[in-house]
């Protein structure tokens, strides 16, 4: 099926790029029909992944950032966030809560995040070549109103 | 981000405003530091009024400051959290060992 609508961002590895990632993606979600809570629950989400690439994918380089959102039907929302850095060894040890290489001002808690504030996360990764996360929020029907 | 702090009667007042991610946690988390160091306080307050986004980055710093002001033989209270960040800290689960109010 065609896409309804999309967009895609590429964007060097900088922190300062995680404040206007979550913005970008929130400002394209404005065309579903959104609560305050499940855009929250998006920005929340896209803080986390793309934390992930700047902190893990890319540690000691600055590397690309690819994020592509799409409206999949009028009730969901599609967003991959794609690197190609290091990679993860092992995937589901990585989605485990608390767990983390980051060190003592990171709590281990990106996918948990994830987890639970989106709808679906895949995660395909291969050591040495990057990360792909692929996140589908749907949106809750409400009565239309005037 | 924007940190204002108050300290009266040995209690440390620390007010977040802005969107706190890890950009913002790298600088943040020192300066809080400094700030408990400099006042040594019997309780410190995280006040949250202003803080209208928090990634988990946010989690890891309130955990820090916990054990921080644990290791003092103070305590933590996390207030005034918005509906965003409240989402983040339910989560995360650290309502069980950290006293957080709406």
């Amino acid at each position: 099926m065609k896409d309804l609508n999309s967009v895609r961002l590429e964007f060097p590895s900088l922190s300062a790029n995680e404040g206007f990632a979550r913005g970008a993606v929130a400002c394209f979600a404005a065309q579903l029909d959104m609560t305050l809570t499940e855009l929250g629950d998006v920005k929340t989400a896209v803080s986390e992944a793309v934390t992930n690439c700047i902190v893990h994918a890319y540690p000691d380089s600055i590397g690309t950032v690819y994020m592509r959102v799409r409206i999949v039907d009028p009730e969901t929302l599609e967003i991959q966030i794609k690197d190609k850095g290091r990679g993860i060894e092992d995937v589901e040890k990585a989605r485990e809560p608390l767990f983390t290489t980051g060190g003592d001002d990171r709590g281990g808690m990106g996918f948990t995040i994830m987890e639970s504030f989106m709808d679906s996360v895949k995660v395909r990764s291969k050591v040495g070549a990057g990360t792909t996360v692929t996140m589908r929020k749907r949106v809750e029907k409400r009565l239309k109103q005037r | 981000m924007k940190l204002t702090t108050s300290f009266e009667a040995g209690r440390l007042t620390l007010a977040l405003a802005g969107e706190l991610d890890h950009h913002e946690a790298k600088g943040l988390m020192r300066e809080l530091e400094d700030r408990l160091e400099m006042s040594l306080p019997r309780d410190c307050v995280l006040d949250l009024t202003e803080l209208k986004f928090m990634d988990s980055s946010g989690i890891a710093m309130i955990l820090r400051l916990y054990k921080r002001m644990n290791d003092m033989g103070g305590r933590l209270f996390v207030q005034h959290v918005q509906s965003q960040p409240m989402r983040v800290l339910d989560a995360s689960g650290i309502d069980r060992i950290i006293e957080i109010t709406a």
